[in-house]
């Protein structure tokens, strides 16, 4: 029962390592550093590395923004609450605005080109939930994400809320097409 | 040297010798922990019973309300009562010593019991539907906090009264040479807590003032200091349950570690790398560099990864030699099959290791994985892996350790012995199908904290697939089923306190009994197989590896088909 007593060597650093646990210890270290290296080689190798572009921003900035780009780019409206749709050229900035408990506006891309999505929330934090591809990125207030997006396949998408942000938190999905 | 008033009591049926206030305060700790388990457990069921899209039990707003309750009953109250007590128990029993400023203990106990029930009614009061994380600016009722902070000082306390028992220990040469594994094990939580809970207050104090209005937190920085409260909290657990799988496997099967030093080094990896992982919750956060992502989600190299690797091998690697030395050496695994699985203390710790390595483990590091994150952030996958590491591991592990304390600590034989034996079964693997189902759901995008999959009367409402469905049911099941495995362990605990014979105290005396040193280890070479002292943990270990690569390239080869995000 020597773990639940003091050792019978007082100083347990030089006690002996058994193989077993020396052949593990070599093996999961090497492990470790493959798991590390993974990362770190994904950014130099891999194609989905989140950005970490981001700006400080107030509700009233960032809406100004969206406000704008909306504006711009916008070409039809859906359901009764008329939700603009908004269809930017390749390359363009692209706004969306979380809030509760809806985004805005939709997003339609095209396949296999480039946008820069602007993300942020005008209250609480909310999540951007790409469905199914199944893309989760966290919006906090405050805080202008820019996101470089290369859509690779088209079809209409599910943007889900998931952080919770309040009573209304599952009425908060939305749309985005990709032609 | 000051003599303190007080009484030793040597259990005849361990051999632990229990100083008096020291026994009554383990007591009291379990015993809160206990309630709030039970009260996280009634909340549980509500939680399951509406995520299960056929039954969707309760209103949203009252979903919302149970799903916080839920989290702080029982990952923080029903934790933190529990690890207080194990702490306790691993300095005053474990070293025959007694406790360090017992008023002062006692003082921590009713804080942590009036802010847990403070926390508590504020959520029940409604309008403090936050969740556990209480991300600002979302606020709850300033008492809401309050409770937190109370709790939080309250178990503060009870660490210092611990490095004080140790203190005291030392002083009064209660035990000879080093501290024992177990203690060391509960020191490295104890220190953990400490940090832990510094965050806490650095940032929970901010909020509930931010609650009365009186300053402003920036929600990005409260999410990461919160983290550091959030999950260091469950390195708590971690290092707290580790030490807890090394003392029933000394005390049922009398192992003893293969080596000190790699348990111990082990233990320390934890302390100093453990706390790095509020960046696990910040992956798919905007403001945060990549550098600064890659260096803290891997523990600065996984090396806190790599503690838990050794301890997975040692401790079945412990026991597997203690095995081998009653006999059981025929082949790889005659040891395991002979071991007493009949015994809950035994079964429920060994069910506890494997679920907390293969679900728990292998899915942390694929979460915590910086690009991978992108595929799992606040899915349901984010509750599968947590519960397999909190519930299968730590709840588990501490259930087991209950059986074990019935008889010993609270002098009563066990009711119902048979449903005991089958508790740890029904509980661990009903868990095991639950996390294994929520991963499944989260994997297809399902929401974590949300109250309808369906978007009943949402014009751009999205269908999931019919699988994440079946999951979700299949999450109700399970959910229903361990609760019920819940629901046994308090009958049977509570139910021997109240209802079990008494047994006998065995003798007192006005002074401890010094700890000796183990014997010498006998050498080890003689058995398993090709210098190998555990060669049947080496197979497991490696069976464990190898899913573990698999499942982590799987994750890759899919995240590789998505989108192009730079």
């Amino acid at each position: 029962m020597s773990a639940i007593l003091p050792p019978a060597e007082r100083l347990w650093y030089k006690h002996p390592i058994d193989r077993v646990e020396g052949t593990w210890l070599a093996i999961a270290l090497t492990w470790c550093m493959i798991l590390f290296f993974m990362m770190v080689g994904w950014h130099i190798w891999g194609k989905q590395n989140l950005s970490t572009e981001t700006y400080r921003t107030t509700a009233e900035q960032y809406m100004a923004k969206a406000q704008a780009a909306t504006e711009k780019y916008q070409v039809r409206t859906e359901t009764d609450q008329e939700i603009p749709v908004v269809a930017p050229p390749p390359g363009a900035d692209v706004y969306l605005v979380a809030r509760m408990w809806s985004f805005w506006p939709i997003i339609e891309l095209e396949k296999d080109k480039t946008y820069r999505l602007h993300l942020s929330s005008l209250d609480y934090n909310h999540g951007f939930s790409l469905q199914p591809a199944n893309i989760n990125i966290q919006l906090v207030p405050g805080f202008e994400h820019v996101v470089t997006v290369t859509p690779n396949q088209s079809g209409t998408y599910g943007l889900v809320c998931n952080e919770y942000c309040g009573l209304g938190h599952h009425m908060m999905v939305s749309r985005l097409y990709v032609k | 040297m000051a003599t303190v008033a007080t009484t030793y009591r040597t259990c005849p049926r361990s051999g632990l010798q229990f100083e008096r206030q020291a026994e009554w305060l383990i007591k009291a700790h379990a015993f809160m922990g206990v309630v709030w388990l039970l009260i996280g457990g009634l909340l549980a069921l509500g939680v399951v019973l509406t995520r299960w899209p056929a039954v969707r039990w309760l209103e949203a707003p009252t979903f919302y309300q149970v799903l916080t309750a839920h989290g702080l009953d029982m990952l923080i109250f029903w934790i933190i009562f529990f690890e207080i007590a194990v702490l306790h128990f691993c300095s005053s029993t474990l070293l025959r010593c007694r406790i360090a400023t017992p008023k002062l203990a006692w003082l921590g106990f009713v804080l942590m019991v009036v802010g847990s029930i403070v926390n508590n009614v504020a959520v029940y009061q409604g309008g403090s539907s936050v969740m556990m994380t209480s991300y600002v600016p979302m606020m709850a009722a300033p008492s809401f906090y309050l409770g937190i902070i109370l709790f939080a000082v309250g178990a503060l306390i009870g660490c210092g009264v611990f490095f004080g028992t140790l203190v005291v220990a030392r002083r009064e040469k209660t035990y000879e040479g080093s501290i024992p594994l177990v203690t060391f094990g509960a020191m490295t939580a104890a220190i953990i807590a400490v940090f832990t809970l510094l965050s806490g207050a650095l940032i929970i104090v901010p909020a509930w003032l931010m609650s009365m209005g009186l300053m402003n937190v920036d929600p990005l920085i409260y999410r990461t200091v919160w983290w550091a409260l959030g999950h260091s909290s469950q390195q708590i657990n971690v290092a707290t349950h580790v030490s807890v799988w090394y003392l029933v496997a000394a005390v049922v099967l009398g192992a003893k570690p293969m080596s000190e030093r790699v348990s111990r080094m082990a233990f320390l990896l934890y302390i100093l790398f453990l706390q790095l992982a509020s960046a696990h919750h910040l992956l798919a956060d905007p403001g945060v560099s990549t550098a600064w992502k890659v260096v803290n989600t891997s523990y600065f190299m996984y090396l806190a990864v790599l503690a838990s690797m050794l301890h997975g091998l040692t401790v079945p690697g412990a026991m597997e030699v203690a095995q081998r030395q009653k006999g059981y050496t025929k082949g790889l695994f005659e040891w395991l099959r002979k071991a007493p699985w009949g015994n809950p203390v035994f079964a429920g710790v060994f069910i506890s290791i494997i679920g907390f390595g293969f679900l728990g483990g292998i899915t942390g590091v694929m979460m915590g994985t910086e690009q991978l994150n992108l595929i799992i952030h606040n899915t349901i996958y984010v509750p599968g892996h947590f519960h397999a590491t909190v519930v299968v591991g730590t709840t588990l592990t501490f259930m087991a350790l209950t059986f074990y304390l019935i008889p010993v600590l609270f002098k009563r034989e066990m009711i119902a012995p048979k449903l005991a034996q089958w508790q740890p079964y029904l509980f661990g693997l009903s868990m095991y199908f639950f996390c294994l189902v929520m991963m499944g759901a989260g994997t297809l995008g399902v929401s974590r904290r949300h109250w309808d999959m369906a978007f009943q009367g949402a014009a751009l409402a999205y269908e999931w697939p019919g699988a994440a469905y079946l999951m979700m049911g299949l999450v109700g099941i399970g959910g229903v089923a361990a609760i019920v495995g819940g629901a046994a362990f308090i009958y049977i605990t509570v139910g021997s306190l109240l209802w079990g014979k008494k047994l006998d105290g065995g003798a007192t005396s006005a002074q401890f009994t010094p700890v000796k040193r183990a014997a010498p280890a006998v050498v080890a070479e003689g058995y398993g197989s090709s210098g190998f002292a555990a060669p049947g943990t080496f197979v497991l270990a490696m069976v464990f590896l190898v899913s573990f690569v698999l499942y982590y390239f799987i994750n890759w080869k899919y995240l590789s088909t998505l989108w192009g995000l730079s």
